[in-house]
């Protein structure tokens, strides 16, 4: 038992290093001076030059920016679609298109993205012939079609979370006489509201990383932050992509470390909640 | 409205009760029917016109591909092509790169399964304090980028990269070894990048298993090596095959990471697809690849569905 649980944690420690090496090394030769980039440049070495070139380049702002947008429309429409989706799938029982639901909004999450770019394309492609829109492809393609990927991803957290309480409580509000819009306001969606938020931010950072789709679906003058790393990347590293990785990298980690510490407070007030709640229920026996 | 409501708790079936069913119905309708024809619309019917497009003939013309129905003596006739099917089964390329994909995505699997298995082990049986902070550790490369996560591997395997300076510097080689634009690089890249996939349902399936199994086994005088093979795997088959599901699909048809860092000489399918619709402006060769694809993952992907499913009503 002893050994075969140390060769576990062994392969455990191995991993995680594994996982962490490639972004620490990005992030240490964001500060190299030299062109050459994995070659430390001893002599002008550490420097904030990449940076300082990062934020002057304007064509990365700009596709940042465009990708900002793109990911915050596309996080939001994927939240609303895949809320219903997971009611629909988790509450509804055996509906007409239960089963067509289903694999509608499992397939995506599975599917190879260049089948899922391609078909998307050329649909917009049909629909402009057909009915005359869109007129080109570009920003709104690109949203259209990453809200329909994403929307797959939040309707799995949303429909696990709701399939892992019970419907007693919508229930019990059913039975005191509330309408189905009240249960859901006033019941289900503080419920569910978790799921939802972490759904959102799931579908953001995927609309925000996306490449594969988005190369399919986007034209001229619109293209997205991965697009433009691409691009630079394509034929090997180049020092300001470090300090961008860098960057990015700090923004997540920081983003998850104040969710942790705001799911914790969370959690320990629900605790809290808790232990009054059976504190109050104890004394009250004795008070009637 | 309070007096229907009254009416409704009172179980009276009067008009009420049947308004209050019949807003219900209409409300269930559109909850359910909004995402559906969502998803018909930019999920089901584009994948129809691409199984259309795959039976028509390239022309040099806006779009580039012959219609489905064409007027011929006044009368329509339909025109459905196979020549983009007959094509691909002529031209050796892309034979070899749906087999080459299909070992890239094998081989792959096997070494996430591998190198995933004892990882989520250890953190289902690691302290009840320490879980959620390792399987946070494992979870969170995958909020940065997929992209630069695989870039970072560029600046590891190429020939003056870390990985050869270090060995150099060590005197374990003499010259750079070439591990960029290799199959190596490859298997690397997508073990790296899909690594969480295969431990998330391993460690959701170990976490539940029933340690007293284990514990009998062991007062039967079971070896800890026999109790796991005969009792722990057995239980995680159902994780191990949701993991290899997640990270095989994927992988067949992957385009970033065997563009950045694999062979030149040997391209994967989704890459062979992507060059057809840009490079070659060949649309209906790219939708035909696209179908056959889709004929390679359907069961896998049938499959992956089947254990979801079972996977969300055994939480009910």
């Amino acid at each position: 038992m002893k050994s075969r649980g140390l060769f576990a944690r062994l392969a455990l420690v191995l991993g995680l290093v594994f996982l962490y090496v490639p972004i620490l090394s990005i992030m240490v030769f964001s500060f190299n001076n030299s062109r050459l980039v994995t070659v430390w440049d001893e002599a002008h070495s550490p420097t904030l030059k990449w940076y300082a070139a990062l934020l002057s380049n304007g064509q990365i702002l700009g596709a940042a920016w465009l990708s900002i947008r793109i990911a915050l429309i596309s996080a939001s429409g994927a939240v609303v679609l895949g809320t219903l989706a997971g009611m629909a799938l988790a509450r509804f029982g055996a509906f007409r298109g239960r089963l067509l639901l289903a694999g509608m909004t499992a397939a995506p999450i599975v599917m190879p993205e260049v089948i899922t770019g391609l078909s998307l394309l050329l649909l917009f492609v049909a629909t402009e012939q057909l009915i005359g829109w869109p007129k080109g492809v570009g920003a709104v393609t690109i949203t259209l079609a990453h809200i329909t990927f994403c929307m797959a991803y939040v309707t799995v957290v949303v429909q696990s979370r709701l399939a892992g309480f019970d419907e007693s409580l919508e229930e019990a509000a059913m039975d005191l006489g509330a309408r189905p819009l009240q249960v859901f306001l006033r019941i289900t969606l503080p419920l569910i509201l978790p799921a939802i938020g972490s759904g959102w931010l799931l579908a953001f950072t995927l609309s925000w990383d996306d490449l594969v789709i988005t190369q399919f679906v986007a034209g001229p003058g619109s293209s997205t932050l991965p697009m433009v790393i691409f691009s630079k990347v394509r034929f090997g590293v180049t020092p300001d992509v470090n300090a961008l990785a860098t960057i990015m990298v700090l923004i997540v980690a920081t983003g998850i470390a104040i969710a942790t510490v705001w799911m914790r407070y969370q959690q320990r007030r629900r605790e809290r909640d808790l232990q009054l709640a059976a504190a109050a229920n104890l004394s009250e026996p004795l008070q009637s | 409205m309070a007096f229907l409501a009254w009416l409704e708790c009172r179980g009276v079936d009067g008009v009420g009760g049947r308004l209050a069913r019949l807003t219900q119905a209409t409300g269930r309708r559109l909850v359910a029917g909004v995402p559906v024809l969502w998803l018909l619309l930019l999920f089901l019917i584009p994948f129809i016109i691409v199984f259309r497009i795959s039976f028509s003939e390239v022309r040099l013309a806006i779009p580039p591909y012959t219609p489905l129905i064409s007027w011929r003596h006044g009368a329509p006739s339909l025109e459905l092509y196979g020549s983009a099917y007959s094509f691909l089964f002529t031209d050796p390329l892309y034979i070899s790169s749906y087999l080459y994909s299909l070992k890239v995505a094998a081989v792959s699997t096997l070494c996430c399964l591998c190198i995933g298995y004892p990882m989520a082990y250890a953190i289902a049986r690691s302290g009840a304090a320490s879980r959620p902070v390792l399987l946070m550790l494992v979870v969170l490369p995958f909020w940065t980028s997929f992209l630069l996560r695989v870039y970072a591997w560029i600046g590891l395997l190429k020939n003056n990269g870390v990985i050869n300076n270090a060995l150099m510097y060590l005197g374990v080689i003499h010259h750079p070894v070439a591990l960029l634009q290799t199959d190596f690089a490859v298997y690397i890249g997508i073990v790296y990048s899909y690594l969480p996939f295969m431990i998330l349902p391993l460690y959701a399936n170990l976490e539940k298993h029933d340690m007293a199994l284990l514990e009998a086994a062991a007062d039967l005088g079971a070896r800890p090596l026999r109790a796991f093979l005969r009792i722990t795997l057995p239980q995680s088959f159902a994780g191990i095959l949701a993991g290899s599901l997640l990270v095989f699909i994927p992988a067949v048809g992957e385009y970033i990471i065997p563009t950045l860092l694999g062979r030149t000489d040997q391209l994967m399918i989704g890459r062979v697809l992507s060059d057809e619709f840009f490079e070659n402006r060949d649309w209906p060769v790219a939708s035909a690849v696209a179908i056959l694809i889709l004929l390679l993952l359907v069961m896998p992907i049938m499959l992956f569905q089947r254990l979801e499913r079972r996977q969300l009503e055994a939480v009910k």
